[in-house]
């Protein structure tokens, strides 16, 4: 069911432009559904990005050009080189930088007519309605789950539009919460999946096109919002599979018994998202397996040494042609059904990339009786670090 | 009669890699059911240990929501397609 969008804000305190941003704007104040009206609505918008990363990049890009007043950039996170594959916002030179203000440079120098805020903070239950007040939409960018969940509540308290976005390798969702009679990310998803069971972005990897085009459908409908033109994804869930190149669109229903935005609320205040979310989001880091260790350059003196060592890696086909250590490659997905291909008698240290996926499978192997087992601790990034610099990092 | 199920990116390394699969079935039930047949790994991924179907786990039946239909005994026609829709957090940094 598509709902109609309703103009958002209060009486615009701007009532006209410049000469300057007249000759900026000109394409759209020669569209008849956004005008001199519909330019002025955006120039008296407030919205909020939270996360300034793949989604944020386009959103920001597109919401400054479009003359959107005052933007708001919510990013703890530092620029690093694997993000600019996709977070077009950031150039090499901002490797290193803080994002939320390295985007704020880039998009004041794209519109220096508008107001850009940094928030170099991390959004959490404490701040997040304090910073939330004094927008008009809150456009959800970030990529774990305790944050959508808060951002998603934050919006119910407040009574502001969520529009929501996210991805994973090659597929996107796109749809706008919070919106009155309209429903929200809990009445989608009421609870979060348990850690582990859902492939973390490091396993997942993204497509750098992916988040483009997903943000950009968020930046399409928050302009929707502001002018109150067509007709908004409030109440669809827009799905998008790049690979089969396809869109496909599903029904979003408010939930009559939602704990958040249902008849009677039993949330009315915000919680702790990352014991909601069982501690851990994708971000942060799953509970240490209690496993044996083996650090690289104790890995190394044995090989130095000459002892016999099984390496085992269990990492992706794709992940050892990027680099390894000339382990015998069984990756941990196939282990259960390919334990017999080890040798329990002998020593096998068991690696990955980070040190995370080795630990799960150190403690298979374990549990499958397997003594003389260790996992490289820190992975191969520990390995390049410590040990052979030469071994690329990704 | 048979049901087309869409199958999600995450869980697609637990069904061969395929995007759908074709599944006999009457109810949406029956249509999960035989998919984990086919797919083991994926049905710790649906379905919890007593067998219910998890609460994370969107099912939707053409564009409409299972919750809101019979649940899992929905039933089915032939050319239906049930999808799996699972929560999927990525957007930022993606590290």
């Amino acid at each position: 069911m598509a709902t109609k969008t309703q103009t958002l804000g209060v009486n615009a305190p701007a009532t006209s432009l410049s000469n300057e941003e007249i000759l900026r704007y000109s394409r759209h104040l020669i569209m008849p559904e956004v005008g001199m009206e519909g330019q002025l609505k955006l120039k008296n918008a407030k919205v909020l990005l939270i996360g300034t990363g793949g989604l944020g990049a386009p959103l920001g890009l597109y919401l400054a050009a479009a003359g959107v007043g005052k933007l708001g950039l919510v990013d703890f996170d530092v620029v690093d080189f694997t993000n600019l594959q996709r977070q077009v916002t950031f150039g090499t030179s901002d490797v290193g930088k803080h994002k939320s203000e390295a985007a704020r440079a880039r998009l004041s120098n794209l519109n220096p007519d508008i107001e850009v805020l940094s928030f170099e903070t991390q959004l959490t239950s404490a701040n997040a309605l304090e910073l939330f007040k004094d927008f008009d939409i809150i456009v959800d960018g970030t990529d774990n789950f305790p944050t959508r969940y808060l951002v998603n509540d934050a919006c119910i308290l407040l009574g502001k539009p969520n529009v929501y976005g996210s991805i994973f390798r090659f597929e996107g969702q796109a749809t706008v919460f919070g919106m009155p009679d309209g429903p929200c990310y809990r009445c989608l998803y009421p609870e979060p999946p348990p850690p582990g069971l859902v492939p973390s972005c490091a396993e997942g990897g993204v497509l750098g096109v992916l988040p483009g085009i997903v943000g950009s459908i968020q930046a399409m409908e928050t302009i929707k919002l502001i002018l109150g033109a067509g007709d908004s994804l409030a109440g669809r869930l827009l799905l998008f599979d790049a690979l089969g190149m396809k869109f496909r669109e599903l029904k979003l229903r408010k939930n009559p018994d939602c704990p958040m935005c249902g008849k009677n609320p039993t949330i009315h205040q915000l919680i702790d998202y990352y014991e909601f979310c069982g501690v851990r989001g994708e971000e942060a880091p799953a509970p240490d397996l209690q496993v044996p260790e083996m650090t690289p350059r104790e890995l190394k003196m044995h090989l130095d040494r000459g002892d016999d060592l099984y390496i085992l890696d269990v990492r992706e086909p794709h992940e050892y042609q990027i680099c390894n250590i000339k382990g015998h490659l069984l990756p941990l997905g196939e282990l259960p059904r390919r334990v017999h291909e080890l040798d329990s008698s002998r020593e096998i240290v068991a690696h990955c990339r980070s040190g995370k996926r080795s630990a799960e499978a150190v403690d298979f192997l374990r549990k499958a009786g397997f003594r003389k087992i260790h996992n490289l601790k820190g992975g191969i990034l520990a390995w390049s670090d410590e040990v052979d610099p030469s071994v690329p990092k990704y | 009669m048979a049901v087309r199920v869409i199958i999600p990116t995450p869980l697609r390394v637990y069904a061969g890699k395929k995007d759908s699969a074709d599944v006999p079935a009457q109810t949406v039930g029956e249509a999960l059911g035989g998919l984990t047949t086919q797919y083991a790994e994926l049905r710790k991924h649906l379905f919890t240990d007593d067998g219910k179907l998890r609460s994370f786990v969107n099912v939707y039946l053409n564009d409409e929501d299972i919750r809101y239909m019979a649940k899992e005994a929905t039933p089915v026609k032939d050319g239906d397609v049930v999808s799996i829709v699972p929560s999927i957090a990525g957007g930022n940094s993606g590290k």
